[in-house]
């Protein structure tokens, strides 16, 4: 704290969090957020590209996109979506109790934001399990576990085997797999981020650095943590249900 | 230009028209509808409910003009992504 504080005493009326070059707390808080939202439209071109790929491929191969599609967990994907929006919430409060200076509060939503960020990690990892079980990681990701799913003969139920709508074909399944891990796993690794982030805040929390004064770490990493949410809030609809309505029609 | 605090009663508010458009998007995936209707749908309600988020829970809503910008700024750049590479794609077969 030595050499911070003693350069932030020389300005008038200044408060410990204030780093010397800025003129004042409000001005310091604009160009944090301004900076958060900077990072945050990379982070658009960086989704958008594989968003790209994604429209893309499922304009290409519409029938195999369905069946891989039709493969997800949908409760498993619901689920999912309503614990991200959730957290959302919780993530909104914590900025919301450091605005009004409620340290218990922070520190109460901070946690159950990071609950509910590992909750949803948690059910990820075992929709990825199934994948690696039914030997739909795409090409030869996993040692000893190349992409090699079983197909579901006509009448065949068994919920492992893919069943193939139209003209769909394993080899244009194995793109969707492709695409499906790419986009879910940088998500699941900016929650990671978002998680570790949420720790080192709740330990500052706890220390009582925030407060109406003073909040702006809590509210940049809520534009981060909400901008995953919105991430999720894409891909759900678009992996998870785009050939579900061609399983009555088949 | 001073923060604005936005109130518990929007949070909560705008948190269950998230569920109902979670809902929505389910029920949706699950009716066969005409054509590229499917799709529509489920991108119409995505949009609506990332508007949600962005404009309340990341308060751009009552953010300054710069950071309007900024934020426009990306669908701007995201258009041109989407616009550029697949004029690409849909002219290749013109040759």
């Amino acid at each position: 704290m030595g050499a911070p504080l003693a350069a932030a005493v020389e300005h008038e009326h200044s408060h410990p969090a204030l780093q010397h070059h800025f003129e004042n707390l409000e001005q310091q808080r604009e160009a944090g957020t301004l900076g958060m939202w900077v990072f945050l439209v990379t982070e658009i071109m960086f989704f958008g590209g594989m968003f790209f790929a994604y429209t893309l491929y499922r304009t290409k191969f519409p029938d195999s996109f369905a069946t891989a599609s039709n493969h997800l967990s949908l409760p498993l994907g619901a689920v999912n979506t309503v614990v991200l929006i959730l957290s959302s919430l919780t993530m909104a409060l914590a900025v919301y109790s450091a605005q009004v200076g409620k340290r218990r509060n922070l520190i109460l939503f901070l946690v159950l934001t990071i609950v509910l960020g590992s909750a949803f990690l948690g059910i990820k990892a075992v929709e990825y399990r199934d994948k690696y079980v039914d030997h739909l990681i795409p090409g030869k990701l996993i040692p000893g576990n190349p992409f090699n799913p079983a197909v579901a003969a006509h009448g065949d139920t068994d919920p492992h085997k893919l069943h193939l709508v139209g003209n769909a074909k394993v080899k244009e399944v194995e793109m969707f797999y492709w695409i499906y891990f790419a986009m879910t796993g940088m998500h699941a690794i900016h929650m990671i981020i978002g998680v570790a982030l949420l720790s080192v805040l709740l330990y500052f929390a706890w220390r009582g650095r925030y407060g109406p004064e003073y909040h702006n770490p809590v509210e940049i990493l809520g534009l981060y943590w909400h901008f995953v949410d919105i991430i999720w809030i894409f891909l759900f609809p678009l992996l998870y249900l785009l050939g579900r309505h061609l399983l009555h029609s088949a | 230009m001073s923060e604005h605090i936005v109130s518990l009663k929007v949070y909560f508010t705008i948190f269950i028209a998230l569920m109902v458009g979670t809902a929505l998007t389910v029920w949706a995936g699950l009716q066969d509808f005409p054509g590229p209707l499917n799709v529509i749908v489920a991108l119409t309600i995505a949009v609506i409910k990332a508007t949600l988020v962005v404009l309340y829970f990341m308060h751009v809503r009552y953010s300054s003009r710069l950071i309007w910008v900024v934020f426009a700024s990306a669908l701007f750049w995201l258009g041109i992504l989407f616009a550029l590479t697949f004029g690409d794609y849909w002219t290749r077969g013109w040759l």
